[in-house]
């Protein structure tokens, strides 16, 4: 079986998995992380959001063979070397910006990946951003206050 | 492998004797000097009736060798916050700081059997009967520490655990004053519970402890379980529900597909296990790939659903029937309308999973099912195995908003667990399977006619409702599980379950002399359950739209009109502070401002709701600018969780109102992902302001489906005024403002 070694959470690891396996489930299964999680399979919820290189992507449709030496980082390597959260980490938690929260980790990336590129997004690229996460509580009002906090952290 | 705590725990629940549970976190506090205590009235009214049954104190709460307090509940975390909620009742009746307090949630044989976490029922059965537990244990400790430091009562205090002597240096630990035993007082009124003015926690905005866990991608879902030798399973789910298996070819499977263990084929159940879950995705794959099913038709064309509906409707059942309405509406000055509401998905962003082991003795069950006793019964019943020989751990999940799929989940991993022993099985659905065969939220019709009399106040209305069952949840009937009605010895499900919930709000909170409803239960063509407000949302869009048309007929301002048609102040009031709240909103072009009103069940949480949003004259497109709601609750536990609930209640219910529509052909469910079944996203999203009415010295009311029931009708209403178009079919899609004459 093909063996890869990915550069996650700016650590090097080493998985064995056919190459079609997509990003997810090696994030998951084989490195048991609890960040990205399964929610449609078809790239259509952004439950399964990883940054790649600094850029929101869905991982459940991501073959592992075509990752190559991408910097992963899922909601687990957000925080800092002293493991200070990251800015929207903390303003989620600030706005209790969750009901269930199984949409969190997506909409979290989205907003990372959006302050990477636009440190200061008014309210509507915000919601441009988010637009590929879908949540099902309905708790989307206090995720759009807490990113629009996290600017400002 | 067997669990310690489930062990002695389902003991004493046999036994009623005591258990010790050591904790490793211990928190600092301390050098904080003891408050005032605050004072006590005595509780007079009902206990909860699940304390019939569990009225113990130490069936709903011990005290831990530190000192420490755990508090047992038997409902589950859905993401309604109930966990911190029921923390705060403890901490507050026992003057405790929140940390000391642990909760156990729902576990067989360890926490009471609360039945179902359903029906906004939570804080006032769960976190009640804590609160009187807590109480109760209170007044116990200070009379067994009254004779251990032979200190008079009213000198004494509890606080953080410990209880002093107020006129001398005398002291005591709780756990040293029970040295292991436990309180076993039964709960009884009248339960001296702290003065509502004198609450610390409840009431209060209280952050729950779960969501820095979630941000940071600890281990919270049942999706995050993780088991040394762990494997992964998938199930081939038939074409639909009355297909069967004609042939299957897995013989080349294994040479296919690494890390193949098993294959499971038993009646229309096929199922298989692999080391690593992605080749259990690939083996489904195959499977399906490699089987021949029939596809008998069985759905009814989508286009004639609501005709189909009324054809195989039972004859109507009456449900009340006030003074004359038949003779009152044949008099003239009538109006009708008819309202449909299609079948709906409760959609959990998470789809169905579940963990099971079987150790060759008891069957160990992980899941996020909302009632892990009842299930324990439908699974005894499905596998033939005794309820006790079944533990099952309530973990939790993605929300589901009623019952959707994680039972059934559990009962294929069940069975999957009984066919490989000694291994944790984890299976997970696909979303496919999660859309096609969820229990779906039943259509609805409601065929609405009124009398207004020469005052323009409604003199006569009846409501006649058509409706499914709205509860299919698992009980000992094993055919209300999934599974069990794809076995080779199949059981179909014995009762046609709760239909009662179909009706639910069917008849208007407003006064109104002659007032009749009718259900006419069906046994429709798609799998139903309940999901979140059941009937309520479907009636309430019909009663709260027939308003605003029987207002218009009147010439009546829609909220005066309503408020005419109402005696209970506190519904006045939501009214009242919905209308201030909007009071100085200006509409636009194209613009309208719509309003509703429920009372939830007609005895529980009230709310008004507003809606501005604009119509786009060309396409019929609807975004919504902004919602607002009112709510009554009665006493508040947590203001944060109720207001959560309440806006997410209402965002929920606006993607069912403008988007959410079951599509099926002739032989299979078709709206199958996110494509075919769009929610709304974030670019939809409004403004949400919610103002809450607290009143602490009423009783506790459900605040989970409160606010949902008139979001449609506010949305439609205003969708009326911006546009001139009465919707009367859900959802309400530009097509339908744009085409309708």
């Amino acid at each position: 079986m093909p063996r890869y070694t990915l550069n996650v959470n700016n650590t090097p690891r080493e998985v064995e998995a056919e190459g079609d396996t997509p990003l997810l489930y090696v994030l998951r299964d084989h490195l048991e992380l609890n960040g990205p999680k399964f929610g449609c399979g078809v790239a259509q919820c952004g439950s399964c959001m990883v940054l790649i290189d600094g850029k929101a992507a869905v991982s459940c449709t991501l073959p592992v063979s075509s990752v190559g030496q991408s910097e992963i980082t899922t909601l687990e390597g957000l925080a800092d070397d002293n493991g200070k959260l990251h800015a929207v980490q903390e303003a989620m938690v600030q706005e209790q910006a969750a009901q269930c929260g199984y949409c969190l980790n997506g909409v979290i990336i989205s907003a990372v990946s959006l302050l990477n590129k636009n440190p200061n997004p008014g309210i509507s690229d915000i919601k441009n951003a988010l637009q590929a996460n879908l949540c099902r509580c309905g708790t989307h009002t206090r995720m759009i206050k807490a990113v629009a906090a996290a600017k400002n952290r | 492998m067997t669990n310690p705590a489930f062990q002695s725990r389902r003991k004493f629940l046999q036994n009623i004797g005591y258990i010790s549970v050591g904790f490793s976190f211990f928190p600092g506090c301390a050098a904080e000097s003891d408050p005032v205590m605050a004072s006590r009235i005595d509780y007079l009214g009902d206990l909860p009736r699940v304390m019939e049954r569990a009225h113990q104190v130490n069936a709903w709460l011990q005290v831990l060798a530190d000192g420490r307090v755990k508090v047992y509940s038997g409902k589950v975390e859905l993401g309604q916050g109930i966990r911190v909620a029921i923390q705060a009742v403890a901490a507050e009746e026992l003057d405790m700081d929140l940390d000391r307090v642990a909760v156990h949630l729902a576990e067989t044989g360890v926490t009471p059997n609360e039945g179902y976490t359903a029906g906004s029922g939570s804080i006032k059965s769960s976190a009640m009967s804590v609160r009187y537990a807590a109480a109760t244990a209170r007044s116990e400790l200070l009379k067994l520490a009254s004779a251990r430091l032979e200190a008079p009562l009213e000198n004494l205090t509890l606080y953080n655990g410990t209880i002093r002597s107020t006129v001398d240096d005398k002291s005591i630990e709780i756990q040293n004053l029970l040295q292991g035993k436990q309180i076993e007082t039964t709960v009884t009124t009248p339960v001296p519970i702290k003065a509502k003015d004198q609450h610390k926690y409840v009431g209060k905005a209280i952050p729950r402890q779960d969501i820095h866990k979630m941000v940071a991608g600890e281990p919270v879902y049942i999706q995050d379980l993780r088991f040394p030798g762990m494997v992964h399973a998938r199930i081939v789910r038939p074409p639909n529900h009355r297909s069967e298996l004609v042939s299957l070819d897995d013989a080349r499977l294994k040479q296919q597909v690494p890390g193949i263990i098993k294959t499971v084929v038993n009646g229309n159940f096929l199922g298989v296990m692999a080391q690593r879950e992605y080749q259990a995705v690939k083996a489904e794959r195959y499977l399906r790939e490699h089987s021949q099913w029939t596809t008998p038709q069985t759905f009814p064309a989508m286009e004639n659903l609501y005709d189909h509906i009324r054809d195989i409707a039972d004859a109507p059942e009456n449900i009340r029937d006030d003074g004359e309405a038949a003779a009152t509406l044949e008099k003239g000055n009538t109006l009708k309308s008819t309202y449909t509401k299609p079948y709906i998905k409760h959609g959990s962003l998470g789809p169905g999973c579940a963990v099971a082991l079987y150790d060759r003795e008891v069957l160990h069950v992980w899941s996020n099912s909302q009632g892990i006793y009842p299930l324990r019964e439908a699974l005894a019943a499905m596998l033939s195995m005794e309820p006790d020989n079944i533990h099952i751990v309530s973990v939790p999940g993605p929300g589901c908003y009623g019952h959707s799929t994680p039972d059934d989940a559990a009962a294929d991993a069940a069975l999957l667990a009984l066919e490989y022993p000694g291994k944790h099985i984890r299976l997970q659905w696909s979303r496919d399977d999660e859309n096609s065969w969820e229990p779906y939220g039943s259509a609805i019709i409601a065929d609405l006619a009124a009398s207004l009399d020469e005052n323009g106040k409604i003199e006569a209305w009846i409501s006649d409702i058509w409706t499914d069952s709205h509860s299919t949840r698992p009980n000992k009937d094993a055919g209300t599980l999934l599974t069990a009605r794809q076995l080779e010895n199949p059981s179909q499900m014995q009762s046609p379950g709760y239909r009662g919930g179909g009706h639910r709000n069917g008849d208007p909170y407003y006064a109104i002399p002659n007032l009749q409803l009718n259900a006419h239960y069906f046994d429709g063509p798609l799998r139903v359950s309940s999901l979140r407000s059941l009937g309520a949302f479907a009636n309430i869009f019909a009663i709260e739209s027939f308003m605003d048309e029987l207002a218009e007929v009147a010439g009546k301002d829609p909220l005066d009109f309503r408020i005419e048609h109402l005696d209970d102040q506190r519904a006045i009031a939501v009214i009242q502070k919905v209308k201030a709240m909007t009071a100085a909103e200006t509409v636009g072009a194209g613009e309208g401002l719509g309003y509703a009103f429920s009372r939830y069940k007609n005895y529980d949480g009230y709310a008004a709701v507003a809606v501005r949003l604009k119509v786009d004259a060309a396409s019929g497109g609807v975004s919504l600018i902004k919602m607002w709601a009112a709510v009554d609750h009665g006493e508040v536990i947590n203001l944060d969780g109720l207001k959560n609930q309440t806006e997410g209640g209402m965002i929920q219910a606006a993607s069912w109102a403008l988007h959410e529509q079951v599509t099926f052909d002739q032989e299979k469910i078709t709206s199958t992902d996110w494509s075919k079944y769009p929610i709304m996203r974030f670019n939809d999203i409004p403004e949400v302001e919610v103002a809450v009415i607290d009143r602490p010295l009423e009783p506790v009311l459900g605040g989970g489906e409160t606010a949902g029931p008139p979001t449609g009708a506010a949305i439609a209403n205003a969708v009326y005024r911006a546009s001139g178009k009465r919707i009367y079919d859900l959802p309400i899609t530009l097509e339908k403002i744009s085409n309708q004459q």
